[in-house]
């Protein structure tokens, strides 16, 4: 499938002055693309040169169309030396290349360069004219659709999805090649960009063709990264979700979708060739799926009630007809794969069926030169091992799946971490499979699912489980075991039931390690990174204990390592699932009791700890409802776990007097005071201060507990530089530091944004590295959403109210579960009464030292050159409810023309995201020789900022696009030699473009809808200001 | 622990109208951060100072790199760095090129050169401005003054356009320019008292009846010999302005002239014996020569520069003294101008209203304590 590439240069502005001696410029443009470049004539003396050229045509087969960028060079003309570089633009023309995405790129681009930055903007015309050509053996995938958002993006329906998608590239970096030595750096810089373009292209290409292979159409969660290894190379890789995703019609068109099956069959011919025979017969009890795959009865109507309700002992693998069936089915769907693994966050209704838990796996490697960058398989026998490492967790949890699912690396000189994580679970096979739908099956799992609490259920075995863990009677259905904790790096379902607000966790970590070489070095991490990963869990969890919640979404831990400290950091957003029970308080315990003076500290520390939690659930709005005694009873047919229950109350009835302060020594977590260490701990628990009121955080996409959204947004990078004072560095020293410096930083947010008040950071996304010795770098993005706060109030309320009145009316319909996963957006279960069924906790001491020993057992294995480590696991079990997502904030009028949103957040509030024009992946160099006039590192780092900011904008008013989301900076490398007066900075950003339509608006145009987004995407490109 | 680089970004420039007031007054970080603690920003928000501190720097920061596009305004509303909403823009605008009452009294009519600028210093320290803020508006001074200074056509008009200011900023820009350029003499301590306002309005008039644009409508001589048209006084007609001597020259017709302004203004002016008695040409405070003098003078640049100081001297001084309220003042003038209409041997008729018209507004204005 060949095709015609055309470019019309128009016009410049803004152009800097070359001649000293006119102030003015002679400019000329050098159009590129492969090999072949075209140039407009010289435009004499002026700033604002007019070429008007001819389309300049370029003729050339897809394959270079997907990998090449669309390369155009500003230069002023000189007669008698040679021509200077004014900058450059570089253009992806991917955008093109997808039929229902942009059709043209037009616009002014800033003209970049990698010494001076932006001079200047030129406006250019691109269109290509694809010539049909179907070529089985083609090596191009022009048409496979790529999104940055981890969700089935908006304007999408997702008929299949198919599973995990990878690919890797490496080459030489051109920094480190001799030629560097002899030539400029301007030429280093832009050798680096345009190697880094191309080998995004084609990573890209090679990761469409591998969709195409599975029978999709698009990649969702698409997440590309650049490892900068120095002497021993580049390694651009990607990994995502493909998907058979349909385009609807009409965005309303969506919900109703998971109960007609027989829908989703239709479409995407690509995708479904003929053969699959039983599409429209899901109500015939036989279903043959595709190919080999095993023919199954499920006409047998299966008795819910008593399979999944009970099960003490046996709700594991073997615990009912169903459930074994549904595994089954699940397995078989996902057998076939080799990494059952998906990078989305948020999913389709009913997709999610149960959560096991965080898995995560780190290997430490040494880095040697990739000899032949053809054949990169040590990197990707590398990432194989650690994803087998994370199926076997996976397995290990009773789950067959995992979502969520993101790798990282961390680089210091030779050494290099790499790591993975995600969230096991147990999928509905319904999306998975490329063939038949099994109605009955469908419809058995949502009867079987109540909403809101079905993720919390554990999905492994009970009598066999893989970590000790403390397990209750769902506090939603009353059906099925919970977790008394949950940890995941997924989105909050929509479904799912919270109460009260949530708000932004961080546990953060810093351990100081040896200077020391090669295998040594490797070594000297690998023994730390197990302790480090158990501390950032016990802080993580003291932080949850301590806010009274009972859940992590959106988890994130990063371990980053330099020359002489490793630094860990995790971020979740902590919420109260009411599936989940109650949790504990924290309880702390001297050592020495005999000490009088010692002993009143210890009760003073107590009581500040039980205030604060007290205060906290004031602040989130945590009071989940009690529930009167005959609610509790009457729902509960099996006398087993009547008694189970019964006997539960008896144990904790001592707490149920004292309301508030329920730390009753049974279900609190013990904090032992040993040693300095401990108190260090202890008290930096109580230095995180809360966000100001008005202020809510998360680094979910959105904040449970929220959902009255007003249209301002403020999308924001902010990074900070500290410098530790080298001498007599300690652990406690470090840890306060860093601790400092990302509360100092918070602080710093909220009070830049207090005008915004009220509102949610949102998609808080800390980035941790250190680029030198006694340096730490933070750089954090996130967007700043305002909300209705009279609203808010009300429907928690109602919310509230609304449950609770269902809860005591409601109690024998329970049962039946006559729930909609997908439609029903009525809180409807009543809550357990909150302190009656504390299971007896054990000692925070006893699990930890389980949780260690854990670790201890995934031992690592050193090997010549490579050494690993592996280190694993937390536990949990989410839920849903709530529908929070969808209801519109009071529309917001005037969007004025030519602004172009940027949001980490794959929606806009209050607006309707109506196209997705492509994907904007870009990868920009900025260096100075002239630090000190540029305004410092701050003044250098901040104008280079704001430039990619500029840029990324320009590309999406040039694709017609007004918005851009799931924006993420991948990759923020800073380096300074100040004493040279010299800075380098290296930024890699993506997200998806996209045309957004007020709802305001909507509702007026709706009938002439396309035409207007045509207006304001070519009046877009314009008025970017 | 020390930071090294701190900074923020937003997608929209965050715009904190307090700090760039305090940007615009010439306070370095630590002087801002000072006086925000001071207006008890701490209280209101519970910050710290480290936190006001990174908050300032960051916003100085800000309007560092954006001072440039100030610089021309146009370039604010083009360029694709910064992503500022349209009215935010325009506050930006506004207030950079505000400037401060105290500090145009000081250089208005000067020579907008280097060596004015050199004065800055004792500018600064008379009026308590800080030099950083005086540099500021008087680079604006000069800025406005460079583009504008070669353009054709209404001067408050090409400086709007050119500066996107509001009409009212760009009025005031206009008769800063026409004062640079014309150099009238603003800084005598007997006009000390005028506001800058006073001037202003007294370019205004002038602008509109003295200018080679003012005449524009009926084009005298081709257009292309036309500069400057409305910077630059009218050569011609200050030339002309030596006819009007005849007025106290010509005994006959000053008599008659004084006669029938007399005859108005009887019992309509409770300063009536005094203005008789300054029309009698020996007295010394004579108005009506004192007003024809200053025309027929215009010819001498150094006279053109001295204007205010003459009609002060000549006009407002001598009322002054006897008391005159403002509406006798108003009376006097109109019937002063009018009457001489009505003096038949007098061949000038246009040339009067031209000057007298603009004259009389300006006296008015002038005219007060």
């Amino acid at each position: 499938m060949p095709g015609k590439l055309k470019v019309k240069i128009v016009a410049g502005r803004h152009l800097p002055v070359m001649d000293r001696a006119s102030d003015l410029t002679d400019a000329f443009v050098e159009v590129k693309f492969g090999n072949t470049t075209f140039k407009t004539d010289v435009y004499l003396k002026s700033l604002n040169p007019q070429w008007n050229s001819e389309w300049f045509k370029f003729e050339v087969d897809d394959e270079d169309l997907q990998d090449e960028p669309l390369q155009i060079t500003v230069l002023d003309h000189d007669t008698y030396s040679a021509n200077d570089a004014i900058g450059k633009v570089y253009i992806d023309i991917d955008p093109l290349l997808y039929s229902e995405a942009a059709t043209v790129i037009s616009g002014w681009f800033p003209i970049y360069d990698t010494i001076h930055g932006i001079r200047g903007e030129i406006n250019v015309v691109v269109k290509v004219d694809l010539f049909n050509d179907l070529n089985r053996f083609r090596q191009s995938s022009c048409g496979v659709k790529f999104f940055c958002t981890t969700s089935i993006p908006k304007c999408y329906r997702a008929v299949i999805i198919h599973g995990f998608v990878e690919e890797l590239v490496v080459n030489e970096d051109p920094e480190y090649q001799w030629i560097d030595r002899i030539r400029t750096p301007r030429a280093s810089n832009e050798a680096r960009q345009r190697l880094i373009s191309l080998m995004s292209g084609e990573l890209q290409r090679k990761i469409g063709l591998k969709v195409l292979e599975m029978r999709g159409n698009a990649v969702v969660g698409y997440l590309q990264c650049f490892d900068l290894e120095g002497e021993s190379g580049l390694v651009v890789r990607a990994i995502g979700t493909a998907c058979t995703l349909d385009k609807l019609s009409s965005p309303a068109a969506f919900l109703p979708a998971c109960n007609s099956p027989s829908k989703e069959m239709k479409e995407s011919p690509l995708a479904h060739p003929p053969s699959h025979g039983c599409r429209s017969t899901h109500n015939s009890p036989i279903h043959t799926a595709t190919g080999s795959r095993l023919t199954q009865n499920f006409s047998v109507s299966v008795p819910t009630l008593i399979y999944t309700g009970m099960g003490s002992g046996s709700a594991g693998k073997e615990g009912g007809p169903f459930k074994a069936l549904l595994r089954q089915q699940t397995q078989s769907a996902l057998e076939q794969r080799e990494f059952p693994f998906f990078t989305l966050t948020a999913f389709p209704p009913g997709f999610l069926v149960h959560v096991g838990g965080v898995v995560s796996a780190r290997s430490v490697k040494l880095l040697d030169r990739i000899h032949n960058p053809d054949e990169p398989e040590t990197r990707d026998a590398w990432w194989a091992e650690i994803r087998q490492e994370i199926k076997s967790h996976a397995k290990a949890l009773g789950c067959h799946a995992v979502v969520g699912y993101s790798e990282s690396t961390s680089i210091c000189e030779e050494v290099c971490i790499l790591s993975a994580s995600g969230t096991a679970a147990v999928l509905n096979p319904r999306f998975l499979q490329d063939g038949t739908v099994e109605g009955c099956l469908e419809q058995r799992i949502e009867e079987n699912l109540p909403a809101g609490c079905g993720f919390c259920h554990i999905p492994y075995d009970e009598l066999n489980m893989p970590f000790p863990a403390h397990l209750t009677y769902c506090y939603n259905c009353r059906k099925q075991k919970v977790p008394d904790v949950l940890f995941t790096t997924i989105d909050l379902p929509t479904d799912a039931t919270v109460v009260g607000k949530g708000c932004l966790i961080q546990a953060r970590l810093c351990r100081l390690k040896k200077k020391a070489q090669a295998e040594a070095n490797a070594t000297a991490i690998s023994n730390l990174l197990p302790f480090m990963e158990y501390e950032v869990h016990t802080q993580l969890m003291n932080k949850l204990k301590l806010k009274g919640m009972n859940a992590l979404f959106g988890l994130r831990i990063q371990i980053t390592v330099g020359e002489n400290m490793l630094m860990g950091l995790a971020s979740a957003t902590a919420v109260y699932l009411a599936a989940l029970p109650m949790p504990g308080g924290i309880q702390i315990a001297g050592k020495t009791p005999s000490d009088g003076s010692y002993e009143q500290h210890i009760s003073h520390m107590q009581k500040k700890i039980s205030d604060t939690i007290a205060k906290n659930k004031e602040l989130y709005e945590i009071n989940p409802p009690e529930i009167s005694e005959e609610i509790i009873g009457s729902p509960i047919p099996e006398p087993k776990q009547r008694s189970r229950l019964l006997r539960s109350q008896s144990e904790s009835s001592d707490e149920v007097t004292e309301l508030d302060l329920s730390h009753g020594k049974k279900d609190a977590f013990v904090l032992e005071i040993d040693d300095t260490d401990a108190m260090e701990d202890v008290h930096s628990l109580l230095t995180d201060v809360p966000p100001p009121s008005g202020f809510y955080s998360c680094n979910t996409e959105i904040m449970p507990g929220i959902n009255n959204w007003t249209s301002e947004i403020q999308m924001f990078t902010s990074v900070r530089v500290i410098r530790l004072s080298s001498l007599n560095l300690t652990n406690q020293a470090l840890n306060k530091n860093f601790n400092d410096l990302c509360e100092n930083l918070l602080k710093s947010l909220y009070f830049k944004l207090r005008s915004m008040i009220p509102c949610c950071l949102c998609h808080v996304n800390f980035t941790v590295s250190l680029p030198e010795d006694e340096l730490i770098q933070v750089t954090v993005t996130a967007v700043a959403i305002t909300f209705d706060k009279n609203q808010a109030l009300q429907t928690t309320k109602t919310h509230i109210e609304k449950s609770l009145q269902r809860a005591s009316t409601d109690n024998e319909e329970l049962l039946q579960f006559p729930l909609e996963l997908c439609s029903d957006s009525l809180p409807s279960h009543p809550f357990p009464p909150a302190k009656a069924t504390s299971v007896d906790y054990s000692s925070f001491a006893d699990r930890c030292s389980s949780w260690i020993e854990l670790i201890k057992l995934k031992a690592q294995t050193i090997r010549r050159g490579s050494i690993k480590t592996t280190v694993t696991v937390e536990k949990a079990s989410p839920m849903g409810e709530g529908n929070f997502r969808n209801r519109s904030a009071p529309p917001c009028a005037n969007s004025t023309v030519g602004v172009v949103k940027m949001t980490p957040l794959s929606f806009i509030p209050g607006a309707k995201i109506t196209k997705y024009l492509g994907i904007i992946n870009m990868f920009f160099i900025r260096e100075t020789t002239s630090l000190r006039e540029e305004g410092g590192v701050s003044g250098f780092l901040h104008a280079f900022i704001a430039e990619v900011f500029a840029m990324v904008r320009a590309h999406v008013a040039a694709l017609g696009g007004n918005a851009v989301v799931s924006y993420i900076m991948k990759q923020c490398v800073f380096m300074e030699n100040p004493n040279k007066n010299q800075a380098q900075c290296l930024i890699n950003v993506s997200g998806d473009a996209v045309i957004f339509v007020r709802e305001s608006e909507l509702e007026v145009i709706s009938t002439q809808q396309p035409t207007a987004n045509c207006q304001q995407s070519c009046a877009g490109g314009e008025v970017t200001t | 622990m020390t930071s090294e680089l701190d900074i923020f970004v937003g997608n929209t420039t965050l715009i904190d109208e307090e700090v760039y007031r305090l940007w615009l007054d010439g306070y370095s970080v630590s002087d801002a951060v000072a006086l925000r603690v001071r207006a008890g920003i701490l209280e209101q928000t519970g910050a710290t100072a480290a936190v006001l501190q990174s908050d300032t720097m960051d916003h100085y920061r800000t309007f560092h790199m954006l001072e440039r596009l100030l610089h021309a305004p146009p370039k604010l509303l083009h360029q694709l760095v910064f992503q500022i909403p349209p009215s935010r823009q325009a506050l930006l605008i506004e207030r950079y090129y505000a400037f401060d009452e105290a500090f145009v009294r000081e250089v208005l009519g000067k020579k907008l050169s280097k060596g004015t600028k050199k004065d800055l210093d004792d500018i600064s320290a008379k009026t308590g401005i800080t030099l950083k803020s005086c540099r500021r508006q008087f680079d604006n001074f000069k800025r406005v003054f460079k583009v504008v200074e070669e353009m054709r056509g209404s001067l408050a008009d090409n400086i709007q356009q050119h500066f996107l200011f509001s009409d009212r900023l760009a009025r005031d820009y206009a008769a800063i320019v026409f004062f640079a350029n014309n150099r009238f003499e603003t800084a005598k301590k007997k006009l000390q008292y005028l506001s800058f306002g006073d001037f202003a309005f007294c370019a205004e008039l002038m602008i509109q009846n003295w200018t080679l644009g003012a005449v524009g409508e009926a084009p005298s001589k081709p257009d292309s010999q036309v500069d400057d048209m409305d910077m630059d006084l009218d050569k011609e007609f200050l030339q002309d302005l030596k006819e009007l001597k005849v007025l106290v020259a010509d005994k006959d017709l000053l008599d008659l002239h004084k006669s029938l302004v007399c005859t108005a203004l009887r019992g309509k002016l409770g300063v009536f014996s005094e203005m008789e008695a300054n029309f009698k040409p020996p007295a010394p405070q004579n108005l009506s020569r004192g007003l024809v003098n200053v025309a027929a003078k215009l010819t001498h640049n150094k006279d053109v520069r001295d204007l205010f100081v003459d009609l002060v001297e000549k006009f407002v001084e001598p009322c002054r003294s006897d008391h005159w309220p403002l509406g006798d003042v108003r009376l006097f003038l109109n019937q002063y101008s009018v009457t001489v209409h009505s003096l038949d041997g007098f061949r000038h008729q246009a040339l009067w209203d031209r000057y007298m018209d603009t004259l009389r507004g300006c006296l008015l204005r002038l005219y007060h304590d």
